[in-house]
């Protein structure tokens, strides 16, 4: 079974939980053995900068030890063989370029997600 | 017995907080209402839905004290929905992600919902002839 999880949200409550939720639960899938890819698009595709820090955050003598690193999720994913995919038109509009991005994403135009999304037999849009 | 062809929920939203929840669980009614098994696996906010402690309260503004007001809580729902499936021979079976619980302090639950993970998740989907995912905005 094919699955493509699409995320669409950036930085939904990642300081928090340490991680974005879906890319953890897609690690999790992925170590699962499941053929499972990942497609981002709108916010999300800035999860492929690199140049990313979300760490500092203090409240008091509180600090962050462990702060989200969504970057490495995506590097991690693309390391377990996990195909990393985002709207070209989603990162244009956001003025990042490839340079900025980790290597290895496939970058797909917005008229060829019809076509992306018939060769899975699952699509879960988070 | 025949197995019931069998749909799989994933919920993210916490109770009392979207529309998206009250329409899930129609959904989820209405597949038993339909002949399916029905598996949810409740994800991030979404395992505060079956936490046993959840209270009704009265409402000054409706003029109505507790018993007046009837308070949805979604911990019934989930009970009255297990209860309905039975009745009906179907089976519902409820899953909450446990580092989701553990880290909200919501282990204490309505009974026959259990702790799982993502694999959980997958098993679920695999045994399943269709998966909606509702997540969280």
């Amino acid at each position: 079974m094919q699955v493509l999880n699409i995320v669409d949200q950036a930085y939904r409550a990642t300081v928090e939980e340490q991680d974005d939720t879906v890319l953890w639960f897609t690690q999790v899938l992925r170590g699962a053995e499941a053929n499972v890819a990942l497609l981002l698009r709108g916010s999300a595709v800035n999860y492929l900068v690199f140049r990313q820090d979300a760490g500092g955050l203090a409240f008091g003598a509180w600090k962050q030890a462990q702060p989200p690193r969504v970057a490495a999720s995506i590097v991690a994913l693309l390391a377990s063989h996990t195909p990393v995919l985002a709207v070209e038109e989603d990162l244009a509009e956001r003025g990042i370029r490839t340079s900025d991005c980790i290597a290895g994403v496939q970058a797909v135009p917005r008229a060829k997600l019809g076509e992306i999304v018939e060769r899975f037999d699952r699509v879960w849009q988070w | 017995m025949t197995a019931k062809p069998c749909l799989t929920f994933l919920l993210m939203d916490p109770p009392f907080e979207s529309a998206r929840t009250t329409t899930a669980f129609r959904l989820i009614h209405s597949a038993l209402a339909q002949g399916h098994d029905v598996k949810v696996f409740a994800y991030e906010g979404a395992v505060s839905l079956a936490f046993a402690r959840q209270a009704a309260h009265a409402n000054g503004v409706h003029g109505r004290d507790a018993a007046q007001e009837a308070h949805p809580l979604t911990r019934e729902w989930i009970a009255f929905l297990q209860a309905d499936a039975g009745a009906r021979g179907a089976r519902l079976e409820w899953v909450n992600c446990g580092l989701c619980v553990d880290e909200r302090g919501v282990g204490e639950t309505v009974p026959e919902v259990r702790r799982g993970s993502p694999v959980d998740f997958l098993k679920m989907v695999k045994e399943s002839v269709n998966t909606l995912v509702v997540p969280t905005r």
